[in-house]
């Protein structure tokens, strides 16, 4: 049985490190390797459970995250580059026309 | 039994043929189309009363089919002829098919022909139902029916204002009683449990008795009778309706407002006369009501200058006197005196029809242009020694004036006569009334003949005035002949008209003869004629128009009646809906859906500065509530 702990305590510290990223950071690239941190932390976490539970089902949840991931990284950057073209800044604190 | 349906269904048909193909027809075949309608309905009428003439008593009474089939209410579709109907019958059919006649004439030209005769149609079907109906629902049917057509035809002209509101006007009165005439009916109901005239007055039967129990209920229900018929039959206090009618075709008031419809109430409390008969109390309300409305509406008719408004307020005098002969049980004299006033009656009407249509002659057809100075063609201010001009009008207009007035020979005399002694013997109240307004009768009827057709003619549209065509004349010819002769129908000695309606109307004292009061009234009569052609021979002091003060005011504006009713009812009435609309609807209904969209707003600007479009700031608030859910779920699993 390996201790998982060492692990578990990474994961949350990327984590944290990634929710931080996400609402101090204005660049919206920033936010998004800050996502991107928070989701691979998670995948850690997954992956940790599993191996200690012996259940197979973390690890292939874990391939699930990361195709999903792939694809929102397809789609999100796509949307950025637009962006950039429409406001010529990815600067998201200027993205506020939606706003009440 | 299919006979007793084609009187009601011919007129009905030629009506729906009118109203589909009536403007391509022309005015030709739609006029002859509803008046030939109406002479086969007469035709039918003529064979229905022989039939009923050969049987000794209770006439035909068919149920055609279950009409309302509810619980313990059973309702059939039936008619009934019996010697009251029948009689009644002959009458709206036969003085309608004079009138359908007189109105080809009189409608030529109209831009509205063919929908005209439409409404004469329907009515003429409407009022059949009403006196063949063996229940009280199918009188009730026929009721609202001949109101209906009553009011269409009093807006006929609807372009003025003046119309719409008189046959509105008809229409929110005539409701009145009628809502009276329903609530008698439900308590009928409830107190009967029937509401055939077999069930509910033992039409038919021999020594028929209301049962005990049911008794004390009919003093009520007659009550609210009378209410009913008080709106039909423009009774006070629902009597203003009828003057105003006036505003409708000439002949539609003959047919309607004068002949038939208006005598729908005293058919009704004569045909109801077994529940009348057990609440004498209600029968004495009957008939002073009855002969108020004949003394007031008797002195109103004094002093009217529109031709037909003299004549409308007689009517409404006149069926004081019929109203007044039923509460005092004299039915036969009550319909003897219905039958003589439809003729001479309905002859006025269409005689004054005649005299309008001569006094238009010269602005429709010899004015010089359209800015020539407009004469009101039926003041009689502006007419005068017509008598030269329209010499048949004249005659039979005077035929029909003089039986209203009561002269012997004329028919009026014979039934006002009856009617009269019937209240000397019975009501010595009811009798002072109608003895005062038998002379005042004399005197507007006097008075009116000399403005109209005596002395010289008063303005140019007088002078041009000509005779009205064959097609009007005919009618009033052969009405003139009716009003002379009417009276040998309940001629003293024979009493024909009473042995003909016993089977219905029980066996009633006869209708005496007494020499001394015919020769008083007949003298009465002719004294107050003479008066008034002295005192209008030259057209008298009133010809000249100016404001009516004191006495001569009041009775010019009616007693006032309409001032008064509009400051008791409308005025309030009037405050009432401005009330709602200003205060309750503004302030309260609208005050609540405005105040519910106000709320909205007033939210939805609080909420709207939580959305300040900066995401990272929307992130912070997700990881707040992701922290705080997460903490919640862990204290509770615990």
């Amino acid at each position: 049985m390996t201790d998982i702990q060492p692990v578990i305590l990474l994961s949350a510290l990327l984590f944290t490190i990634g929710v931080v990223g996400v609402i101090s950071r204005r660049n919206a690239l920033i936010i998004f390797m800050c996502v991107e941190l928070m989701l691979n932390s998670s995948n850690l976490a997954l992956v940790a459970f599993a191996r200690q539970w012996g259940n197979l089902d973390g690890q292939l949840f874990v391939f699930f995250v990361m195709a999903v991931a792939a694809a929102e990284v397809a789609v999100g950057l796509a949307l950025m580059v637009a962006i950039f073209r429409t406001k010529h800044s990815t600067n998201v604190d200027e993205l506020s026309q939606l706003k009440g | 039994m299919a006979i007793l349906l084609l009187p009601i269904l011919i007129p009905l048909i030629a009506a729906a043929i009118n109203a589909v193909f009536g403007p391509k027809l022309g005015e030709r075949t739609s006029g002859w189309l509803a008046t030939l309608a109406c002479m086969a309905s007469f035709a039918c009428s003529v064979v229905l009363f022989a039939q009923v003439a050969g049987q000794s008593e209770g006439g035909m009474n068919t149920n055609l089919f279950p009409w309302v089939w509810v619980e313990n209410l059973h309702v059939s579709f039936g008619l009934l002829v019996d010697r009251l109907s029948a009689a009644l019958m002959l009458i709206i059919t036969g003085v309608g098919a004079l009138i359908h006649l007189y109105s080809i004439g009189y409608m030529h030209g109209d831009s509205r022909f063919s929908r005209y005769f439409v409404y004469l149609n329907l009515f003429v079907a409407f009022m059949l139902v009403l006196v063949m109906g063996n229940n009280y629902l199918m009188m009730f049917v026929g009721w609202e029916g001949v109101g209906l057509c009553s009011y269409l035809l009093i807006g006929f002209w609807y372009e003025k204002a003046k119309n719409t509101d008189a046959a509105r006007k008809a229409f929110v009165l005539n409701r009145i009683g009628d809502v009276g005439f329903i609530v008698g009916l439900l308590l009928m109901f409830s107190v009967f449990q029937s509401l055939n005239f077999s069930d509910v007055l033992g039409v038919g039967e021999t020594g028929f008795k209301i049962g005990a129990a049911q008794l004390p209920f009919v003093g009520l229900i007659t009550l609210l009778l009378l209410v009913g018929a008080t709106g039909k039959s423009a009774q006070i206090p629902l009597l203003v309706w009828l003057p105003d009618a006036m505003s409708g075709p000439t002949p539609a008031s003959a047919l309607i407002h004068a002949a038939t419809m208006v005598t729908a109430g005293i058919y009704m409390i004569v045909r109801s006369h077994v529940l009348f008969d057990a609440a004498p109390s209600s029968a004495n309300v009957v008939a002073l009501v009855g002969a108020c409305t004949a003394l007031l509406a008797g002195s109103i008719a004094l002093r009217q200058y529109d031709i037909k408004k003299v004549l409308a307020y007689s009517t409404v005098s006149q069926l004081g006197f019929m109203v007044a002969a039923a509460g005092l049980g004299a039915y036969t004299a009550s319909i003897f005196h219905l039958m003589t006033h439809a003729f001479f009656k309905a002859l006025l009407f269409l005689a004054a029809g005649s005299v309008i249509h001569g006094m238009e002659h010269y602005a429709h057809n010899m004015a010089a242009s359209h800015d020539e100075k407009h004469i009101d063609p039926q003041d009689m201010r502006n007419m005068g020694g017509l008598a030269r001009k329209m010499p048949l009008t004249a005659l039979t207009f005077l035929a029909g004036a003089l039986s209203l007035a009561g002269l012997p020979p004329f028919s009026g005399f014979w039934s006002k006569d009856e009617i009269i002694l019937a209240a000397l013997e019975r009501n010595p109240v009811v009798f002072a009334l109608l003895a005062v307004t038998a002379v005042i009768t004399a005197f507007y009827t006097g008075r009116q003949l000399m403005l109209v057709f005596w002395g010289t003619a008063r303005t140019r549209d007088a002078r041009n005035a000509q005779e009205s065509g064959p097609l009007m004349t005919l009618p009033l010819l052969l009405l003139a002949i009716l009003a002379l002769f009417g009276g040998l129908l309940n001629f003293p000695g024979g009493l024909w008209l009473e042995h003909w309606l016993e089977p219905v109307l029980g066996a009633e004292p006869a209708a005496g003869f007494n020499v001394a009061i015919a020769i008083l009234f007949s003298t009465l009569t002719i004294v107050a004629l003479l008066v008034a052609f002295g005192l209008y021979r030259y057209g008298g002091r009133e010809t000249q128009v100016k404001a009516q003060t004191g006495l001569k005011g009041a009775l010019n504006r009616g007693w006032y009646l309409d001032d008064i009713y509009r400051a008791i009812f409308v005025i309030p009435f009037y405050a009432l809906a401005s009330f709602l609309a200003r205060v309750f609807d503004l302030g309260g209904i609208d005050g609540v859906v405005n105040g519910i969209g106000r709320l909205v707003n007033t939210v939805a600007l609080g909420a709207r500065r939580y959305q300040s479009g900066f995401v990272r700031m929307y992130g912070l608030v997700m990881l707040f509530g992701v922290v705080a859910m997460l903490t919640w779920f862990m204290l509770s699993a615990r």
